[in-house]
Order: structure tokens, then sequence, then C-alpha cells
């Protein structure tokens, strides 16, 4: 038999039944268009993310006391060694290296901000000049802290929005003095609103110079350093350069841990990737149940079209054609239904786009593959049975079947 | 043309073993014109159905144009019945969701024919059943004596040398029944092997070779060779 016309007789078959034919179509093409929606959602989500980190200040390298520990409870619970601090000097050591373009120490504590009768509990950054070009931040008013000697306190500070809302109201912040803990500050500017930054709202943050916060909280130790390195390959060797310093310096312990900002994106890379598989598979159930939708429908059909099976078979039709035949028509039911799921998925992904231009939805190839894949292999295996059932008729029953 | 030789079939019926054909031995010539008879249970279409490579006898032998036929497998049995013998049942077996045309066309679809020979050969079957103005129609769409003839065209498209019909006009009423007859009878002596399975005497009674069965054997077998009688 010519599969052109091997083709043409399943079609017929199946336009013999339109209602029928329909459902199961549509069930294919739910199935497909979800796993390319579904999938695309969770490709996009990863692209936005790897934008987001992108605009963020690329080339970020972080350092932090202690050793970053894989399992277990913090050394010092067990009585071992408590990390050493890292200093203000460790930070201007490291920050010397040529591949550094910006670093700055931050210290995080909480104080009392008051001006005039209001007063407020804030959390104080302690940090230099350079903090706002590391962390991209914008001033809507007044200036950041000046440049100069990090260890001397130049008696500045800057607000976030939402601490000058509060706590100077409609009265204007700029150059007046603000309480913060036992000690006082001129405010140089307002930040913009920027949201969140290691895990502080920006809004509600005192920024005041590094030297000032380790006296306000009688401690010499830093929280972080943050480091914008020269370029992307200057990354690694920034890295390698914090460790040896901090080693240098700490007779020989390297106990900071250093995280790059490519390590943070792989890892959410990896969390989203794996989102959007696990989205993607969860879709490809459907796919599953429209599968059995298509033995169903099968089944119908050749117990519904036995005298015709009988009536091939006389007509000297042997058995692997007859086969074949009823395997090609699950095979067009899965490969058109696939085919309308891809096209009413690849509409709903350009609508989201217009909708929410912000997300970079675009079903990955791979996915589009697995779906196509998945909707031909079901259609395949599950019309196996049928297919087999109505090869193996008898021709005498068949034919005198009412 | 076909030769059996004690041809027995048993059909398990419960714990009963029913003997449907009982030991049949029968030599027809190519180009016959035989009608089977007899009651129901005879055994009469479980002959058809042998003769036709539907069923397999349990035991004997069956040759059909001199070749031994009994012990081929499907696809050999299935390519036999595609391209030497024809059927005609009595309730057409016409595919409802295929034109008048492409039901006649089937049987050389399914033996790959070319597109272009398969029209002209369909064309050619259609008008020679006087029904070319009907090619285009569904089965639904015809009377009960147009589908027959278009299961006839069926049947001969392939041009079998052996034609089996079953109850052909047991579904249609006397006029239609007869024309169909005709051209059954036409086709004969055109030199297709005719072998018609009927309860009706009167229809049987055309034969020119006559068989009656009875529980599973051969109870009677008459010839005729005064052609004059033949049409009543």
């Amino acid at each position: 038999m010519r599969a052109r016309d091997a083709v043409h007789l399943a079609g017929r078959a199946l336009a013999r039944y339109p209602g029928r034919t329909t459902l199961v179509l549509l069930a294919m093409a739910m199935g497909v268009a979800a796993v390319v929606v579904l999938t695309a959602l969770g490709e996009g989500a990863r692209q936005y993310v790897r934008g987001e980190f992108a605009s963020l200040g690329t080339h970020l390298v972080i350092v932090f006391p202690g050793r970053a520990e894989t399992a277990g409870a913090a050394p010092a619970m067990f009585g071992g060694e408590t990390p050493r601090d890292l200093t203000l000097e460790d930070a201007l050591a490291i920050g010397r290296h040529p591949s550094v373009r910006h670093f700055a120490p931050v210290i995080v504590g909480a104080a009392l901000a008051s001006f005039g009768g209001l007063e407020r509990e804030v959390p104080v950054l302690g940090s230099t000049a350079e903090l706002l070009a590391v962390r991209r931040w914008h001033l809507a008013s007044g200036r950041f802290l000046p440049p100069g000697d990090p260890r001397r306190d130049s008696g500045g500070c800057v607000i976030g929005a939402k601490v000058r809302r509060e706590i100077f109201g409609a009265e204007r912040a700029v150059g007046q003095w603000l309480r913060v803990g036992t000690s006082r500050c001129r405010v140089l500017g307002v930040l913009g609103s920027e949201g969140r930054s290691i895990g502080l709202d920006v809004q509600e943050l005192v920024i005041v110079p590094v030297a000032a916060a380790q006296r306000l909280f009688n401690t010499p130790s830093l929280f972080r350093i943050l480091i914008e390195a020269r370029s992307r390959d200057a990354v690694a060797e920034v890295k390698r350069h914090a460790l040896a310093t901090v080693r240098d310096r700490h007779q020989g312990e390297e106990d900071v841990t250093v995280v790059t900002q490519d390590a943070v994106l792989a890892t959410f890379d990896r969390v989203l990737q794996t989102l959007t598989l696990a989205v993607g598979g969860i879709a490809a159930i459907s796919l599953g149940v429209a599968g059995i939708l298509i033995m169903n429908v099968m089944l119908v059909s050749v117990s519904q079209r036995t005298p015709e099976i009988g009536l091939l078979k006389a007509l000297g039709a042997p058995p692997g054609q007859i086969r074949r035949l009823f395997l090609l028509e699950a095979l067009v039911l899965s490969a058109v239904g696939a085919i309308l799921g891809l096209g009413v998925g690849l509409a709903a992904n350009a609508g989201l786009r217009t909708l929410y231009p912000v997300l970079p939805l675009r079903t990955p190839p791979w996915a589009l593959a697995a779906a196509l894949g998945t909707a031909l292999g079901t259609g395949m295996g599950f019309g196996a049975l049928p297919a087999r059932r109505a090869a193996r008729l008898d021709p005498v029953d068949a034919l005198a079947h009412r | 043309m076909i030769a059996l030789d004690r041809l027995t079939r048993v059909f398990q019926v419960g714990d009963q073993r029913v003997h449907a054909l009982a030991g049949v031995s029968l030599e027809i010539e190519a180009g016959a014109y035989v009608s089977i008879m007899g009651p129901s249970g005879s055994g009469k279409s479980t002959l058809l159905h042998i003769l036709g490579l539907l069923d397999r006898p349990t035991a004997g032998t069956y040759r059909l144009e001199g070749r031994d036929v009994t012990g081929l497998d499907d696809a050999a049995q299935a390519a036999l019945r595609r391209d030497r013998i024809g059927f005609v049942f009595q309730f057409f077996h016409l595919v409802p969701h295929l034109t008048a045309a492409e039901n006649v066309e089937l049987p050389m679809t399914l033996a790959a024919q070319p597109p272009a020979e398969r029209h002209e050969r369909t064309d050619a079957a259609l008008g020679a059943m006087g029904i070319a103005d009907r090619a285009r129609h569904r089965p639904d769409q015809l009377s009960g004596g147009q589908r027959q003839r278009v299961a006839i065209a069926r049947a001969t498209v392939m041009r079998p040398a052996l034609l089996l019909a079953d109850e052909p006009t047991g579904n249609l009423d006397r006029r239609s029944g007869t024309d169909v007859l005709q051209i059954l009878e036409r086709l004969n002596a055109d030199g297709i092997t005719l072998l018609i399975v009927t309860h009706d005497p009167e229809i049987g009674e055309r034969a020119r070779r006559r068989i009656r069965m009875v529980d599973g054997l051969v109870a009677e077998d008459r010839r005729r060779d005064d052609r004059r009688r033949e049409a009543p």
C-alpha cells in the first residue's frame, strides 16, 4: 500500500467521527500547548533573572568571614575555632589589587535614629564612598559619602527614602543633623527607591562611614566586603587574590568565604532550569493522558469498524497491513493534535509577551522537540494495542459482526 | 479450478464438537456456475469461507487452481484473496465513509497499484455495472441494488478467477435481486467461476450445477447441460 493512500484512508476514517476526533485532538493539543507555554515561562524566568543579575553590577565578588560549611551546624557550636574577624585592614589589603575596580567594606547593625521629636529604629550600614558604585544605587538628592581615608569618620551620612519620609516628614533632610545611636551625623544625601540589598530594604537604611559604624557598634569586624572586578575575566583572579590576602594576614588560615556573582547566578540558573524541567514534565503527563484517550478512541473505533476490518481482510489485506493502517490513524491523531498544540502554545507565548514584556518568553527548542516526541510516542504506544487487536480479528467473525 | 478432498471443519461450542463440514470432497471446474443450497447449519457458509480462504479446515486439503493452499500462511492467503478471489456479501459490506469509486478502488489501493491505473479500472468497472454516474456517492446515498453493484464492481476489479457470493440477493427486493443475478451470470458467461450460496431455491435453480448440503455433507449434486432452460 502506498503511504499517501494509507494517510488518505486514515484521514477519511477519522473524518467519519468528527466529534470524537475533535475531542482527542483537543486533548493532545492542550497537552502540547501546556508543555510549550510552561517551559517558556520557566525559561523566561531564568532569562529574566540572568538579565537582572547582569544589570545589578556585574563581576561582583563578595567576601564574608567564616568558612562556608556544606553540612551541619556552625563549627563554633562544637567548640571549634571561631573565625577571626574580617577587618577594615583586610579590606584595604584586598582592594589594592589592580584587578579591583571598586571595593566597599560593609558593617551592618541596628540603631535608633532620631531628629526633632521623631525616633525610629533603623538598620545602619557602615561603608565607604565606593559602595554607591558597587551597588549601582542612585541618589534622590544631595550626595553620597565623600571619598577619603576609610579609617576616619567624615561625620556625614546618607539615608533611605523611607527614613527621610518618616523622620524628617515635610522638612528638608539634607544638611540636618541626624542622631544615630550615641553620635550625630550630618545628612549628606537621600537614596532613591531601589529595592533590596544584602537582605535589607534600601529605603529603610541609614548609611554611615565605616569608621563611624565601628565605633557605634563597638566592633572592628566587617560583615561583608563587596568587590567589583575590572572585567569578567578578572573575577577569578580577584577571588584568588582575596583568599591569598586573607591567608597571609590570618596566619595561614583561609577563614573567609568568597562568593562570586557568577556562582550565585549559576545556582539560580540551576534552580530555574530544574523548575522548568519539572513543570514541563508535569505538562508532559497530560500528554500521557491524551495518549490513553487515543487508545480508548481507537479501541472503540476497532470494535465499531469490525465489519470493515473483516472486509479489508477479505479484500486481501494481510494482518500487518491492517495493523499499520490503525497505527497510522493513531499517529495522524497525535501528530495533528501536536501541531495544533504547537500553534496554540506559540500563540499564547506571543500573547503573554505582549502582556508582560519584561519576561523574555520563549519555549526552548529542546522542549518543543520533547513535546512533539512525547505526543507522537504516546500516539504510537497507545495505538499499538488497538491496532494489534484489529489485525488479529478473525475475518469470518469480523464480517458477521453487526 | 477447485478440488476439495475430505474437507472437515469442527467448531468447539461449549463442550460440544460440532462438525460444520463432515468430510466434503468436491471438484469444480473453471468457468462453472454453482449454487450451494441447504438449510441453516448445513455447512454451506463454512464451505464458502474455506473456499474464500477466510477460514481454515480442521482436516482435508483444498487445492485452488492446481495448488494446495491449505497450509499457506496468513500473508500468502491474503495475497491469493486479493488477486484470485472476489467476494459478494448479503450486506454489501461497503466502507461507509468512502465513495462508491473509492470502495471499488480499495483492493487496488491495498495492492499498491498506481493511482492512474486504479482510476481507469474503477471507471470501467462502475461503467460495466451501469452506475458510472454514482461514482462520487457514498453508500448511504445509494439504493440496495446500486450498493450491491458497487460491491460486485469491487469484487471483480482485480479480475479474479473465482467469485464467491453469499446470499447476494438476500437483502434486495425482487427486481434488483434479479438484476444483480443477471450481472453475476454475465460475469460467469465471460469466464469467471461463480459460486452462489443461497437458501432461496428459485435462485439456486438458475445455476448449471446445484449442490445441496445437509449436516456438513453434500447430499445432492445435480448438473444441467440444457442451456435453454437456464433463465425461466
